[in-house]
């Protein structure tokens, strides 16, 4: 199973180390991994994507509880939650596909935020699905590189994640 | 730093005569006498207004606001300046070790038969990383031990300077958490944390990295009483309370209750409320290598120890019975065999400070997260009570298959007259001591022999590494143990490979009088290795054979110890008295059959009712 935690962390040297060293020594999966400073700046949250069975997962939560320094360790996939990730494509695209490019683009409600006459980059944001689909149509159009954030991950409603 | 080991190195031989001269001390008491006024050097007490101090001075009068009085290390360029503040303070003793690995073991020996926090301090670079295995040892047995390592000067860390490691980074997988204090301003804070960490929930090492410059910088001190605030750790100490009530419920009910208790009991304090628990309920108990001593060895309700080398009553008794009581143990590999065959019949109820350990390798039915002693005496109120005793189940039947199997009397031995056997020369020395030794061991089959057949009565006497399985722990946690303890008799149980592993810190043994009385069951191979070999390699001892050992005697004299051999059965008890007798340290080295194997033993991943007998 694949459960997305949120990990809030104080920002001190060393915590994400701390936070990556775990999954590491323990054999843990790491899907994906967001990281950014939070409120005013003394916090950070981490969004990890993890796969395993129940008690894997519930180890993985202990070990990231036990942990002195991070506070918070909150598995989103146990509630309501929304789910989001971004990507940029770049796309070489010449003539004959540019307007193919635009049209994928609008469908998927992304954006184009760099046009040279041979190449797009196009910013898509979305569930891992849609991004997935969103590049499955752009490759033939020849993708030339591209970079996905990793999962953010929230509760829904008025509660504190 | 005071202490008649440190005014005057203490050599070992006479000058004149060329003999040992360490016969003439009356009584080997270490460093100096305690007590009167020490010399407080003009520094705040409690509740007086905070000073400015250098870091160095930060450090040793938190250490002392600590009531941290002894320490092991090893000096090195970038702790000097601590150093120099150590040496100015009487109230806390230094010993010099021979090697920072052994300054670890001897905080983590320290820590094991005192509860408190043990203390090192070790240089940066190769200081640190000669460190780790003691800081992994102690990881591993969950025991409080503090190590101050120094680091490059801050502007410096990064940039490959000179004894540069990355400390911090080497060790965080083997510490409970770790520290680098880059601020000043920081270092009283961090070393209460790094003391409370270390000694309260799962206790365990803990780390303070500290750059060269931050010993010079000053900062505001004053005295706390220890006190700390750490928002994000907060262990859990009283059980909860349905959960207490469930788990009693099904002890009530068990027609074949058993105990399991562990290295959690002793670290815990809990010997006692075991003990009340254990013989209200009428149970069976076994104790894990870690747990030994937490519940009498002597009593009838003792089945010994559980797991790879444990005893068959116990093994069965955990495999048959219809509720497991597990009181801080973790379910180690070499407790549970094959985890579907481990204790397949029973309820579990998991007592355990640690969430982690609970549910991690055997699926739990009551768990209870808290401290052993709260839960236990808690469990004892509700025990006590008359309903629980109106319904509870006759275990006498129970009983009786259990006597079934301890009548296969498992650690049963024959010995002639011609070629030592392990399991007399601890049985002998068990009896000559009456059980009354702190005993220290290394890592191999003579650990197993000690835990089988040295009977602990109380805990915080056996100091061994079970965990990590260190070869070399045993001699500098036994000197740890004398510093702390320096009016009783320690003994280390040892192999002539093992006690090769930290041989330099007789060294530590001579320079500060500590008595230590060293046991080498010298088999002339690493025999835990080639029982191994014997038995699941066609007997292909590759690689395990040490016939070219030295001579321990001459080794011992030397070093300006005692040194003694035993050869022939008829001499065991002679060399075993006149060990306890003599007044400084000794080695003692027994030669024991060489070809010969610990039982009874469950092959690594066998079910635990798979168990070879002799
Ligand atoms: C050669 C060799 C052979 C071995 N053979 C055996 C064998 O046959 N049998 C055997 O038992 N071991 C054996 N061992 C040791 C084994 O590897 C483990 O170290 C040992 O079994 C672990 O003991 P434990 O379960 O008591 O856990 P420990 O490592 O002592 O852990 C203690 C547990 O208690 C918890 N705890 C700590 N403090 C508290 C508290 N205050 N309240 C509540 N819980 C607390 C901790 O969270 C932890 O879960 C062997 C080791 C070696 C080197
Ligand atoms: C540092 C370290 N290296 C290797 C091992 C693997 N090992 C376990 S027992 C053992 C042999 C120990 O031999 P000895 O000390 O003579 O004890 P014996 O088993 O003969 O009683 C070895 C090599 C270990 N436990 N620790």
């Amino acid at each position: 199973m694949r459960h997305v935690l949120s990990v809030q962390v104080e920002n001190e040297p060393g915590v994400l180390s701390r936070v990556v060293g775990l999954f590491s020594a323990r054999g843990f999966n790491i899907e994906s991994l967001a990281v950014a400073p939070v409120g005013d700046g003394t916090k950070s949250s981490i969004t990890m994507v993890t796969i395993g069975e129940e008690e894997i997962i519930e180890q993985i939560v202990k070990q990231l509880n036990k942990l002195i320094r991070p506070g918070r360790v909150v598995d989103l996939t146990e509630g309501p939650h929304v789910e989001r990730e971004l990507m940029l494509v770049k796309v070489a695209a010449q003539q004959e596909v540019r307007a193919e490019v635009l049209r994928i683009a609008d469908i998927f409600r992304s954006r184009v935020i760099d046009a040279t006459p041979v190449s797009f980059i196009v910013e898509v944001t979305g569930s891992s699905d849609k991004l997935d689909a969103c590049l499955a149509l752009l490759t033939p159009l020849g993708v030339v590189e591209m970079v996905r954030t990793g999962k953010v991950a929230i509760s829904r409603g008025d509660k504190r994640t | 730093m005071a202490g008649a080991g440190h005014e005057s190195v203490t050599i070992p031989v006479d000058f004149h005569t060329g003999k040992s001269i360490l016969r003439r001390f009356p009584a080997f008491r270490m460093g100096p006498e305690r007590g009167g006024t020490p010399d407080r050097r003009g520094k705040p007490e409690s509740g007086e207004k905070s000073v400015k101090l250098t870091g160095a001075e930060i450090i040793v009068q938190t250490l002392r606001e600590l009531n941290v009085r002894h320490m092991f290390g090893y000096p090195g360029g970038v702790v000097l300046t601590l150093y120099d503040e150590i040496m100015k303070c009487p109230d806390i003793q230094h010993f010099l070790v021979r090697h920072e690995q052994g300054a670890l073991h001897a905080a983590d020996g320290y820590a094991r038969v005192t509860g408190e926090v043990g203390v090192a301090l070790v240089t940066s670079g190769p200081g640190a990383t000669n460190a780790v295995t003691g800081l992994a040892t102690a990881h591993m047995d969950s025991i409080p031990v503090v190590c101050l390592s120094g680091q490059v000067p801050s502007n410096l860390i990064g940039n490959d300077a000179f004894q540069e490691a990355d400390t911090v980074g080497l060790t965080r997988s083997c510490t409970k958490h770790n520290y680098l204090v880059k601020d000043v301003n920081q270092l009283a804070r961090v070393l209460r944390e790094a003391f409370y960490i270390a000694r309260t929930g799962r206790p365990g090492p803990v780390l303070v990295d500290i750059p060269k410059d931050v010993l010079a910088l000053k900062a505001d001190w004053e005295n706390l009483g220890g006190r700390v605030d750490i928002p994000s750790y907060k262990p859990t100490i009283a059980g909860h309370t349905g959960q207490i009530r469930k788990a009693v419920k099904l002890l009530q009910k068990a027609q074949r209750p058993m105990i399991y208790s562990g290295g959690g009991a002793v670290l815990g304090n809990a010997a006692p409320e075991l003990t009340q628990l254990t013989r209200a309920l009428n149970a069976p108990i076994t104790n894990t290598l870690m747990g030994l001593g937490a519940y009498p060895a002597q009593d009838r309700q003792f089945l010994g120890m559980l797991g790879m080398h444990g005893t068959y009553e116990a093994n069965m008794a955990v495999t048959h019975c219809d509720v497991l009581l597990a009181v801080g143990a973790r379910f180690d590999d070499r407790v549970t065999g094959k985890i579907e065959e481990f204790a397949p019949e029973a309820q579990i109820i998991h007592i355990d400070v640690d969430p982690t350990s609970i549910s991690k390798n055997v699926k739990v039915h009551v768990p209870i997260v808290g401290d052993v002693k709260h839960v236990l005496a808690r469990m004892n109120e509700l025990v006590m009570e008359a309903p629980f005793r109106k319904h509870q189940a006759d275990l006498a039947p129970w009983w009786v298959r259990i006597e079934e199997w301890r009548q296969k009397d498992c650690l049963h031995y024959d010995q002639d007259d011609e070629t030592i056997l392990p399991q007399y020369v601890i049985h002998t020395l068990y009896k000559l001591s009456r059980g009354e030794l702190i005993v220290a061991t290394d890592v191999g089959q003579h650990q197993m022999w000690a835990a089988q057949f040295y009977g602990f009565d109380r805990p915080r006497r056996w100091l061994t590494s079970g965990g990590l399985g260190t070869m070399g722990y045993g001699l500098p946690a036994a000197l740890g143990a004398l510093v702390a303890k320096p009016d009783q008799k320690v003994v280390l149980i040892s192999g002539d490979a093992s006690i090769q592993m930290k041989i330099q810190e007789l060294g530590t043994a001579m320079q500060y009088r500590l008595p230590v009385k060293i046991i080498i069951l010298n088999n002339g191979y690493l025999g835990m290795v080639r029982q191994w070999q014997e038995l699941f390699y066609g007997r292909r001892y590759a690689a395990s054979d040490m016939s070219a050992t030295p001579d321990f005697q001459k080794l011992a004299e030397a070093y300006g110890a005692k040194g003694l051999l035993a050869e022939k059965p008829s001499q065991v008890e002679g060399v075993l008295q006149e060990m306890l007798d003599h007044d400084g340290t000794v080695i003692a080295e027994f030669r024991i059959r060489r070809e010969y194997n610990v039982y009874p033993m469950v092959p690594a991943g066998a079910a635990m009712k798979n168990m070879i007998l002799i």
